[in-house]
């Protein structure tokens, strides 16, 4: 018994405890009231099924949790990982033309829009680590003007693409009964985790957000680590893109990954990560992000409309980081000590 | 004469310069760009801006950040419109719950980042999602204005020169900056803004009221935001989702453009006005070119900010190698002295 009692002890310290508990209640929550959540069926030999599809949908979001991650580790933020979503988007799919047969070959084009994105990833790390601009800032910049540079790439139309292969990256490989993006996040997800966890990155990335100037005493290149984690921001969002515009075999600039920030955000916050910088922990935002995407198919299988959802996710966010925040601990203690104190003078 | 040519003055001066470089390069290329109802426009078009860049930029000089501004105007157009055309609501009753509301939200934002020490731009993003959010839960469709105040108050001329006109919406727009101006430098609390803004740990230690200011200058801001939305659906006559999607960065972009720090405790609220009429230049131009895509605005703006940002940037590295240049010869003289 006593044993059972340190086990769970134990297991509720564990950091991934609480975000897995979250996302086994919205599932649970989920087999329970809306009908046929958990069956999966095999339909032309591909697998269909609510849960295939929350999975699906959420691989991009968890490839940019992944990036942003990193970014607010460092105590920063990126709010225009949705335009770079566009930008990349709009640069495959133009450089792919309309026809069955691609303009350009197909891996010439990931390269080009990869390339572009992890650019503009590294414009928002200069501006960050070099200049010192507030990321909020920095990042808003490309956030408003980077719809623009995709509108100009696309010359403000919505171009399409009959290239088949390009629809296989958010669908489903020729004779695989998965979801290719299942492998997609998979390969980034090992390709992070083992840059994060056997180089001493991940450690830097943490002194480096918990105190910026101690670890530049401390001999690490902090503007080097920040500037970093931005590009790699960049290019996470840019794999995204490719896997949201293939999804509708189409780059639409004004509406690709609009307020995906918000949802990657709010994912590193529902994995605990906190939002000032410091420990951080990958599995635990991507746990996060398949909240968010469980949540999101069940409120839209509940008929709840779509617009409320950014309020809905606005309020959870702010929610989550009272829980974080100093001043509400310092609150509740201060609450607490009162508490006692009243009742110890009562029975004195 | 000195104080006059402050290093501190040169990100405005710069400005000021580039406004009239500007103006005169557009009244050289397009013909009719030179005449007094252009310039007039500047202030017609954009008297929202003006307004909501006046409370972005005290929220800069505290050092803080706000990116909400774009939605809260979007949401103050939209309730607005619901409210009167929906609801048949008295004009005026709107506007005041409007100011209402924007100094409420304000003041919640204000709150949960001092208080809960939770970081402006997390609560001021939230608050970005949640009005917007809010807009589209009000209605997903364009709701006209045809109340008769609004309309009457929207065709309004207020003859200046010859056939040269304002509308009320500058009226309002230049009042609310010069209150602000008055605020920010002509009373204790503006004072204790900049205090704030330069070194928030000092300014507690020198016992400024360090909460009270935070929260208020957030509160004004809201409420400079609420005005703002009353004066752009004056413009628009129409409550739209997508009002202003991506004005934080044209509100940030004024303030910063005009002189203001982006760290705090630098900047003026007059410097402001310039950054916001450079914003309309920009607009001018590329509409009398004609063939540029509207996105060449937002484009254009964001690397204009983007340079001033970093011509700050090089003038306070400057400054700190000046100072630390005189630091060390202090410390040589010293050393030379005990040496002797």
């Amino acid at each position: 018994m006593q044993n059972l009692v340190t086990v769970i002890k134990n297991l509720t310290k564990k950091r991934l405890f609480w975000p897995i508990i979250a996302l086994l209640a919205v599932l649970i929550f989920d087999s329970i009231f809306i009908d046929g959540f958990l069956t999966i069926e095999l339909k032309n030999g591909n697998l269909y099924g609510r849960i295939i599809d929350i999975i699906n949908r959420s691989s991009s979001l968890i490839i940019i949790t992944i990036g942003m991650t990193l970014v607010i580790a460092t105590g920063g933020i990126d709010i225009s990982v949705g335009s770079v979503v566009a930008i990349s988007g709009a640069i495959t799919v133009q450089l792919l033309g309309s026809g069955i047969a691609p303009n350009t070959p197909f891996f010439l084009c990931i390269i080009a829009s990869l390339a572009a994105a992890a650019l503009l990833g590294c414009w928002n790390g200069f501006l960050v680590s070099r200049i010192g601009v507030q990321a909020v800032v920095a990042t808003l910049i490309l956030n408003v003007a980077g719809r623009g540079i995709a509108q100009l790439v696309t010359n403000g139309q919505i171009p399409t693409t009959q290239y088949k292969p390009f629809s296989y990256l958010a669908g489903f490989l020729p004779h695989l009964p998965i979801p290719f993006s299942i492998f997609i996040v998979a390969v980034v997800l090992t390709a992070i985790v083992l840059f994060v966890k056997k180089t001493a990155f991940g450690l830097f990335v943490e002194s480096v957000g918990v105190n910026s100037k101690a670890s530049r005493f401390a001999g690490l290149k902090a503007q080097r680590i920040v500037f970093a984690t931005y590009a790699i921001c960049g290019l996470c969002a840019g794999i995204a893109g490719l896997m949201i515009s293939s999804m509708i075999k189409a780059a639409d600039s004004n509406n690709a990954g609009l307020l995906i920030e918000m949802d990657a955000i709010l994912a590193v916050a529902i994995g605990g990560n906190p939002m000032s910088g410091g420990k951080f922990s990958i599995a635990a935002s991507v746990i996060g992000a398949l909240i968010i995407q469980s949540l999101t198919t069940t409120l839209y299988a509940m008929g709840v409309s779509p617009e409320v959802l950014p309020v809905v996710k606005a309020v959870v966010v702010v929610i989550i980081c009272l829980f974080q925040s100093e001043g509400t601990h310092k609150m509740i203690l201060k609450v607490l000590s009162t508490h006692r104190r009243l009742k110890y003078e009562k029975t004195v | 004469m000195k104080k006059l040519f402050n290093s501190k003055f040169l990100s405005l001066y710069i400005t000021i310069f580039l406004f009239f470089v500007l103006f005169s390069i557009g009244s050289v290329l397009y013909t009719g760009f030179f005449s007094l109802q252009t310039f007039l426009n500047l202030f017609i078009d954009n008297a929202f801006l003006i307004i909501s860049a006046s409370g972005m930029t005290m929220v800069l000089l505290i050092g803080g950040i706000d990116i909400s501004v774009g939605s809260v105007i979007a949401l103050t157009c939209m309730l607005s419109a619901y409210l009167l055309e929906l609801k048949g609501f008295n004009p005026v009753l709107v506007m005041v719950l409007m100011i209402l509301m924007g100094a409420g939200f304000g003041l919640i934002q204000g709150c949960l980042i001092h208080f809960f020490k939770i970081q402006p731009f997390i609560v001021t993003l939230a608050g970005l999602f949640f009005a917007r959010g809010m807009t589209a839960v009000i209605s997903t469709d364009t709701i006209n204005i045809k109340n008769k105040l609004y309309t009457d108050i929207s065709n309004y001329r207020i003859y200046l020169y010859d056939k040269s006109f304002i509308s009320i919406g500058v009226v309002i727009a230049l009042i609310v900056i010069s209150i602000t101006i008055y605020i920010a430098h002509y009373t204790r609390f503006g004072r204790s803004v900049y205090a704030i803004g330069g070194n928030e740990q000092s300014a507690r230690l020198m016992g400024l009221p360090v909460g009270r200011t935070k929260v208020l200058v957030y509160t004004y801001s809201g409420v400079c935001y609420a005005i703002a939305g009353i004066v752009f659906s004056f413009y628009m006559l129409s409550g739209y989702t997508l009002h202003q999607q991506g004005g934080e960065m044209d509100a940030i972009a004024s303030a910063v453009i005009g002189g203001t720090s982006l760290t705090g405790g630098v900047g003026y609220v007059f410097g402001t006005l310039f950054g916001v009429l450079i914003q309309g230049v920009i607009q001018t131009l590329i509409m009398f070119q004609g063939t540029l895509s509207s996105w060449w605005t937002r484009i254009a703006v964001a690397l204009l900010l983007c340079m001033f940002i970093m011509i700050q940037r090089l003038l306070t590295i400057r400054k700190d190698t000046g100072r630390k240049a005189k630091f060390n010869t202090g410390k040589k003289a010293k050393q030379l002295k005990v040496k002797a």
